[in-house]
């Protein structure tokens, strides 16, 4: 192997072997996925998200949430995803249509989120969790975001978005001042929004488990 | 040097060491200096950033309030700025550095115009400080392997293309008849990173696809980052230091031959197997499992090369710090490789997949045999372009063993309790937050790792900043090894 030619023919066609496979080949057989019509909803699934959520979706991101969050169900025997509840059914390609950027992850140091919207619909549970995971799951590895929320003082009413702090919490953190509260930013509300839009609430033909046709007699 | 004369002797066994060919090689090496010496402090500098990172990102995993109420250095920023600065600002750098120091001995020629690969050199670490501070500050893609934020990658393209059409001249302009497998992977290597690279960056950030095609070609890329890039550039420098050192041959050309381009064929669809049980086509899946369990084949071909290439000469690992740097790296690349094969097995995908046994997985790749083979190549280039030993053998020593333990440690800890966290993940009837305290005594071990990693840093970067400073010597001087070889008398100073 002396020719430098030769080489780089081979070099080239080995990746470009690849590149047309995995990239090009996918690209082609489902790149332009369309939704799906529920003649019984009388709508398509799946739905684009409001405009709130899809800001969440970028503080999402920018916190870099999908490094211990996977945002994808596998079938159900292969995993305890459907039996830890985190979603009725297996994740399919057509779910992530309208998602400018897809967060499937590759690790879960926490739960998948792919239905955290359908699991956990309090938007007070999140603003708590998110604050101070502790609050809510003693013993989590989870990271805190106490900069996603306000200490201040109530200017008017207060908040419908104040956090309800357990009272000895708020003591031991010196968050108990009269006349204070603690609110999201709106970053947090954006975030949460985003949270409780992800449920993949809706059937799709191909989502639905795979039974091997019955090989012994005719009965159908 | 006493053995440079065995580059041509392991080419050609026929070749007399002579003394021309060592002022020839001394002045190729002298060609390359300012470059190798600009890209290996860049990268040294990169490895210190990243260390520190690595440290606050491992002691959150198990502290969380650890520097809770800095939103900067968040576990998912934190984590995500270690990552780019190990692999684009320390890796990359020094890959560079070898990549360019090997091609132009092996093709024996002067590097022309080194002052292009300053330039290069500036583009590029300018390129990666302004992506570490832009995920710091929260612009991540959260794209995996490719979050450095849009605004700062056409700085890495400019100058990976200098880098890449300079290497591309250095080939043509080769003087050496006999085209050597470590030119075959830095070719192979430097043409592929730019296509992976810009075919990411279209299809995932200025043009994205729809929906989970995306993370095809996120695993495409992520995976021959690995497998097209960093491998090559490891097996390369192995496959040039590991005979070298030894002064013979290395083991078999033809096996060399076939490892190569079976690496070519299957590693580059290997990506898929990331996937497994996500929503893509099953058979891009199927392809990919396929093609992981192919790798066997150049792994093992490679593996007989090195090490019995190595076999019948272990004593020279205790004289040479290239040496056993190298073959430690070697031998992690061949378990390492075999243990992601069967990771791409569904059955063992089930469990792993998810878990701390991948993070295990990827750091024996990326440090037990990457770095490992860096580290080794560094210890035998800088002598030779600076004209100076290595200031101090008890550092040199320092450095392996608290790299060696400290990643032996880490992966071998990780991937136990990772497997445990993915046994256990599936087993819905665990709590999840039993499944997370069960992970805790495993990341702790893994933080005490990150320590002694960090202190073989120190002594590295502690080693190099003595020689830089250091004044050259007058005369010949002896190569700085662990000790000295009893056949191997050394002159006097």
């Amino acid at each position: 192997m002396n020719r430098g030619p030769l080489i780089f023919l081979g070099i080239f066609f080995a990746l470009a072997f690849s590149w047309a496979g995995i990239v090009l080949t996918n690209q082609i057989q489902y790149g332009s996925l369309t939704p799906f019509y529920d003649e019984a909803e009388g709508q398509l699934f799946p739905q684009k998200p409001s405009g709130l959520a899809a800001r969440g979706r970028l503080v999402y991101q920018d916190l870099g949430c999908l490094y211990c969050h996977s945002q994808q169900v596998r079938r159900p025997g292969f995993g305890g995803d459907t039996e830890r509840g985190w979603g009725d059914r297996q994740s399919v390609a057509r779910d992530y249509i309208y998602e400018p950027r897809v967060f499937l992850g590759t690790m879960r140091t926490g739960p998948d989120l792919r239905n955290i919207g359908a699991r956990q619909a309090s938007a007070d549970w999140h603003y708590l969790h998110l604050f101070d995971p502790q609050l809510t799951s003693p013993g989590s590895v989870m990271a805190p975001f106490p900069f996603l929320f306000d200490y201040r003082r109530v200017v008017g009413e207060r908040s419908a978005h104040a956090l309800p702090l357990p009272a000895d919490y708020a003591r031991e953190h010196g968050l108990d001042r009269p006349g204070f509260e603690l609110v999201p930013t709106p970053r947090a509300v954006a975030l949460v929004a985003y949270l409780l839009s992800l449920k993949d609430t809706f059937q799709f033909p191909e989502a639905r488990p795979y039974v091997p046709p019955q090989k012994t007699g005719g009965a159908r | 040097m006493a053995s440079d004369s065995s580059l041509a002797a392991s080419l050609s066994p026929n070749t007399p060491p002579d003394v021309a060919t060592r002022a020839e090689l001394s002045a190729i090496d002298a060609s390359t200096r300012w470059p190798v010496i600009v890209f290996l402090v860049s990268s040294l500098i990169w490895l210190l950033v990243g260390t520190a990172l690595a440290l606050v990102a491992s002691v959150k995993m198990h502290t969380p309030g650890f520097l809770g109420g800095y939103e900067w250095l968040t576990f998912g920023r934190a984590r995500t700025a270690h990552l780019n600065s190990v692999v684009y600002g320390w890796s990359v750098n020094a890959a560079f550095a070898v990549a360019f120091w090997l091609m132009a001995r092996l093709s024996r020629t002067r590097l022309r115009h080194p002052g292009l690969l300053l330039i290069a050199g500036g583009f590029w670490n300018l390129g990666v400080t302004i992506g570490i501070v832009g995920i710091l500050a929260g612009d991540s893609t959260s794209i995996e392997w490719l979050e450095i934020p849009p605004y700062a990658t056409p700085l890495l393209f400019v100058a990976y293309a200098l880098v890449g059409i300079w290497a591309i001249i250095t080939f043509r302009f080769r003087r050496a008849e006999h085209v050597y497998v470590s030119q075959w992977y830095l070719l192979a290597a430097l043409f592929w990173f730019p296509w992976l690279y810009s075919i990411a960056q279209i299809m995932l950030v200025f043009a994205p696809a729809r929906g989970t095609v995306q993370a095809l070609v996120n695993w495409w890329f992520a995976h021959n980052v690995l497998g097209l890039w960093f491998t090559p550039i490891g097996l390369a420098a192995a496959y040039y230091f590991i005979p070298k050192v030894l002064g013979k041959p290395i083991h078999s050309y033809y096996l060399s031959v076939l490892g190569f381009w079976s690496l070519a064929i299957f590693y580059n669809w290997a990506g898929v197997h990331h996937l497994i049980g996500g929503p893509v086509p099953a058979w891009a899946i199927s392809a990919g499992i396929a093609a992981s369990l192919m790798m066997v084949i150049p792994v093992v071909v490679t593996a007989i090369n090195h090490h019995l290439t190595t076999a019948g000469s272990f004593g020279a690992l205790r004289y040479s710090p290239t040496l056993r740097f190298v073959v430690f790296g070697a031998v992690n690349y061949t378990m390492v490789s075999l243990v992601g094969s069967a990771m791409a097995i569904r059955a063992v995908n089930e469990i792993t997949h998810f878990t701390h046994f991948t993070v295990a997985h990827a750091h024996q790749g990326m440090y037990a045999f990457f770095t490992m083979v860096m580290f080794g190549s560094i210890y035998y280039i800088l002598p030779r372009v600076l004209l100076k030993e290595w200031p101090s053998a008890a550092l040199i020593r320092l450095h392996f063993w608290a790299a060696a333990i400290g990643i032996t440690v880490y992966w071998v800890d990780l991937s136990i309790g990772g497997w445990i966290q993915g046994v256990e993940m599936n087993n819905a009837g665990i709590p999840f937050l039993d499944v997370v305290r069960h992970t805790l005594p495993y990341l702790w071990v893994r933080s005490l790792s990150g320590v002694l990693l960090t202190v073989g840093h120190v002594a590295f970067a502690a080693n190099v900043a003595w020689m830089l400073a250091a004044p050259r010597p007058a005369g010949a001087t002896a190569p700085t090894l662990f000790r000295t070889p009893p056949a191997l008398p050394v002159a006097a100073k």
